[in-house]
């Protein structure tokens, strides 16, 4: 009996296993390239300065049923005077057919560094959004949407 | 062509952030749709917008394709002055359409 179900254990382990070896062996090729883009994007906005993350909060629905049309809200904790400001937020996509969604330019005459839109999706994926302060440090956040609907060859 | 509609405040109190938004109507074909036949449906966005305040550009953003139909903008402005506050919009022919709201600040 017991030795039984040492063995299903086994299988099930080894059956796992394969399944997993399949789906690393079938995605990574894909993921890079696009995080290769993503990069380049990056690069080709703040050239090879360092990013942190924090300060900029990023709010996008965890589900989005409709890729065609999902709204997002960037915040980024500045104080918005003519010493401190946040001077644009750049939004990135890892798995859109274009790594970058759209830039926003502020100035200290905005008050709050609060921007609302609705973007497009073509797949389960993290936007992330970059801000730019006066002082030239970069901040960096972070969302997961999951896409049922996905805008994938009709974006 | 394209139909604008902004919400911006009638009053503010000097210094008060207030909370703006602006839509224009606009199908932002990605370049990336198929039409019937498998032709490529070609690009055609709205490229730029901006917005101006008291003398300054106070609020600018540059669209890709992957700003969704109908481009919606909400963002901040701090009230300092009344008079216009102008918003414009531009496409990647470079064509241009435009409205603004008055706010008075007492």
């Amino acid at each position: 009996m017991k030795t039984n179900r040492h063995l299903h254990l086994d299988r099930r382990q080894l059956l796992a296993s394969a399944g997993g070896a399949i789906a690393i062996t079938a995605t990574p090729l894909k993921a890079f390239a696009a995080q290769e883009d993503l990069e380049r994007a990056r690069t080709d906005l703040f050239g090879n300065r360092v990013i942190q993350d924090g300060r900029v909060t990023l709010k996008l629905p965890p589900i989005a049923e409709n890729g065609f049309s999902v709204p997002l809200d960037i915040s980024v904790d500045s104080p918005m005077t003519p010493d401190d400001y946040v001077q644009r937020v750049a939004i990135l996509s890892p798995r859109n057919p274009l790594p970058l969604i759209g830039v926003f330019h502020l100035s200290p005459h905005a008050g709050l560094a609060r921007v609302s839109t609705r973007i497009r999706m073509s797949g389960t994926q993290e936007i992330e959004a970059v801000a730019e302060m006066n002082d030239g440090s970069l901040w960096a956040g972070r969302m997961e949407t999951v896409v049922t609907l996905a805008a994938c060859v009709v974006l | 062509m394209a139909s604008i509609r902004l919400a911006v405040p009638d009053t503010a109190r000097p210094d008060e952030v207030i909370e703006i938004k602006a839509l224009i109507q606009h199908d932002m074909e990605s370049g990336f749709r198929r039409g019937s036949r498998g032709e490529v449906i070609p690009r055609d966005i709205i490229t730029r917008f901006e917005c101006r305040y008291a003398g300054n550009t106070v609020f600018a953003a540059d669209f890709q394709p992957a700003i969704a139909a109908n481009p919606i903008l909400t963002f901040y402005l701090r009230a300092t002055v009344s008079g216009p506050i102008a918003f414009e919009w531009t496409d990647q022919n470079g064509n241009q359409w435009s409205d603004q709201a008055s706010i008075e600040v007492t």
